[in-house]
């Protein structure tokens, strides 16, 4: 029985202390700000950080595979930028959407192609990739534009009240990322695609020689994360209902840090999307918390983020280290 | 070896590529704008007669990225990653603005101290708190890469993240502005009609260089890289080796941050050295360093370096929008990547040798 429990504990782990990190810095928000306890609140790490759980969830399979993926901030950038701009040039946002997503893709397949063909590190081409994405969304346009189309405003701004709860809600747009998180849940846990990730991101060479399709993997992952990027791009625009160049600057620094504090091992083969959403939920809650202080500036995010994902990695290293040697 | 022709030498140089693709840039130049090249020589009230000009300016303002290619280049050649120096050069300019306030200590503040030529902090000791910045975060680093046995690109993400907060918790959120002339001198005085900035790099060029070549410490790294625990089975203490690359990438990181602070007379914790990891990572590489570790030149990365500020300067000379630069400067990557890959090399080899065996260029 203990071995079992043993068992249960070193392989769900990081995902256990990340969502107990959680809890604590919602409860200990709670207990200092009552008005945090509101479920309204819960909601909003929802609605504030929706693209980022977008990204995070591409990032997760890429950093999975043994990748990374630096071009997601650039991405949404971008996306953002040029729909606004169609959108201002008096395009349908049923033809934008779907385009923008079609952009992101491409370009994530492209990227998966030079680095599984080319043989170019993930860490440069993705730079690339980054460099590309938000130079052109200043070549675009180098002072923000404004959305006014009546679709995307619909969609921004019409609440959909929680049932049983009342003064709860939440934006259509907020959906989007617990539905892509779910589609990543039975990509990464139920498919043969994700089953080629893990695999992957445990040895590669070995994954090849089992006749895994590693190359074809390889670049639909990073499509994979470019459509993310997109969405997460599309969501984002939607948010601020403006697009501009300098929007989501670091993100991928955030989506990063998120993923390590989900439980994911950046050496990949390890971990899984669910810890990302925690990861995600504490990097909300740990702004919101500094919201409703109001006092402590916002620097105290990064630092806090960057606490947090030294103490992940700190329980990861031990807990592999235990398994490795038990 | 011996039957190595003098072009193949030249071929397979480090710096061979990196010219290369100067070179290049620099033709580009004299073909699209002649004045490109042009120098003059300035009287400037403050700094007195010194040349002016485009390429001044590719130094001057390329010291920063050429400081962290050197420290960069010791890191990679170990097999490690230092994600932190943007954050780095952030903190450190920080604490160098922090302590030159004139109000630091002072319980009345008004504008007219604030914006004082003056400061109450001797600058020798402003400097040695700005190195002493850099190298604490090279210690933090170091620590986390050969003690705690962090994957270096995660160990240094966290400063990279983080730093940015310190870099503003120090300066307090703002964007600190200072007036203290004397602190101006590295970012724009002149020795000779040549930047300091100049001077600067060659001075840290030449104290690394004497560190890697001169004693064994070079080829320690390059073991380190090759193969760490082979190397610790041959008695090298390769936990020292790799904290030694990271405090002298910190410390790299920390004088870049004193010359940018001093060169924009302000320290801004949010933008100070902004993707400058990866344009340094970036310089390394096209200097010929694995990233995966290895043998190493630092004098192929400074190149990799005034490579990137040319091209940058260039493309400003050009008219091209500072944001927009982005953009061409990922054509740069799309480039070096296409030169650097297998293939590329296998054709360069099969055009140059056309006797001999076939074989990959590795290295």
């Amino acid at each position: 029985m203990t071995q079992r429990i043993k068992r249960l504990l070193l392989q769900y782990g990081p995902l256990l202390v990340t969502f107990a990190v959680f809890l604590l810095i919602y409860f200990i928000g709670g207990q200092l700000y009552p008005a945090m306890r509101k479920p309204q609140v819960f909601f909003n790490l929802f609605i504030n950080d929706g693209s980022l759980l977008l990204v995070s969830i591409g990032m997760t399979l890429v950093i999975l595979t043994g990748g990374i993926d630096l071009s997601v901030g650039g991405v949404i950038a971008l996306v953002s930028t040029a729909s606004a701009a169609l959108l201002r040039g008096g395009m349908s946002p049923y033809a934008v959407i779907p385009l923008m997503i079609v952009m992101g893709v491409a370009l994530g397949a492209l990227m998966g192609w030079m680095i599984q063909y080319l043989k170019v590190q993930p860490f440069i081409a993705t730079l690339m990739g980054m460099y590309f994405a938000r130079g052109m969304a200043y070549i675009i346009s180098l002072t923000s534009v404004t959305i006014k189309d009546p679709v995307y405003k619909t969609l921004a701004l019409t609440p959909i009240q929680i049932p049983f709860m009342s003064n709860a809600y939440i934006y259509p747009t907020t959906l989007v990322a617990p539905i892509m998180l779910l589609v990543a849940v039975y990509l990464s846990f139920f498919t043969r695609f994700g089953r080629t990730i893990y695999a992957m991101g445990n040895n590669e060479q070995s994954a090849l020689l089992m006749g895994l399709p590693v190359p074809r993997t390889k670049v639909l992952v990073y499509a994979f994360s470019g459509f993310c990027s997109a969405l997460g791009g599309i969501v984002f625009s939607m948010s601020l209902l403006a697009g501009y160049g300098q929007f989501a600057t670091a993100m991928e620094l955030d989506a990063i840090a998120s993923v390590v504090i989900g439980g994911t091992s950046l050496l990949g083969g390890i971990g899984n999307v669910i810890g990302t959403l925690f990861g995600v939920m504490i990097h909300g809650a740990i702004v919101s918390v500094l919201q409703f202080n109001g006092t402590l500036s916002s620097w105290w995010t990064r630092i806090g983020v960057g606490v947090l994902t030294l103490i992940a990695i700190g329980i990861q290293s031990a807990i592999y280290y235990r398994k490795k040697n038990s | 070896m011996k039957s190595m022709t003098f072009l193949t030498r030249i071929r397979t140089s480090r710096i061979f590529w990196p010219l290369v693709a100067w070179i290049i840039i620099l033709l580009f130049n004299a073909i699209v704008s002649p004045r490109f090249f042009e120098l003059s020589i300035m009287d400037d009230a403050v700094y007195g007669k010194h040349l002016y000009g485009n390429l001044i300016d590719i130094f001057n303002n390329g010291a920063p990225l050429i400081l962290v290619s050197i420290g960069m280049t010791l890191v990679i050649a170990t097999g490690g990653i230092d994600l932190s120096v943007g954050a780095v050069i952030a903190i450190s300019a920080a604490m160098g603005t922090v302590l030159i306030n004139p109000a630091l200590g002072q319980k009345l503040i008004s504008n007219e101290i604030l914006t004082r030529n003056a400061t109450n902090t001797p600058l020798p000791i402003i400097i040695l708190a700005i190195l002493a910045a850099g190298t604490i975060c090279g210690l933090w680093n170091g620590i986390l890469v050969s003690r705690a046995r962090i994957q270096p690109m995660v160990a240094t993400l966290i400063l990279m993240v983080a730093g940015r907060g310190i870099a503003q918790l120090i300066t307090g959120g703002q964007i600190m502005t200072v007036y203290y002339t004397p602190y101006f001198w590295f970012g724009n005085g002149y020795i000779l009609g040549l930047p300091v900035s100049i001077y600067i790099c060659a001075l840290v060029f030449f104290l690394v260089w004497l560190l890697v070549r001169k004693t064994a410490i070079g080829l320690f790294i390059e073991s380190v890289g090759t193969n760490a625990k082979s190397t610790y089975y041959s008695g090298i203490n390769e936990q020292n080796i790799k904290l030694l690359a990271y405090v002298v990438c910190g410390i790299c990181g920390a004088i870049a941050g004193l010359i940018f602070s001093s060169y924009v007379h302000s320290a801004d914790g949010n933008n100070n050295g902004l993707y400058y990891e990866l344009d340094a990572i970036l310089a390394v590489v096209m200097g010929g360093t694995l990233m995966s570790g290895g043998r190493f030149s630092i004098f192929a990365s400074v190149i990799g370096a005034v490579v990137i500020w040319t091209f940058t300067v260039t493309v400003y000379a050009l008219g091209v929008p500072a944001n927009a630069l982005l953009a061409a400067k990922a054509v740069l990557v799309l480039v070096v990547i296409l030169l650097y890959s297998d293939y590329s090399r296998r054709l360069m080899n099969r055009i140059f040798e056309r006797r001999g065996p076939q074989h990959d260029a590795a290295n």
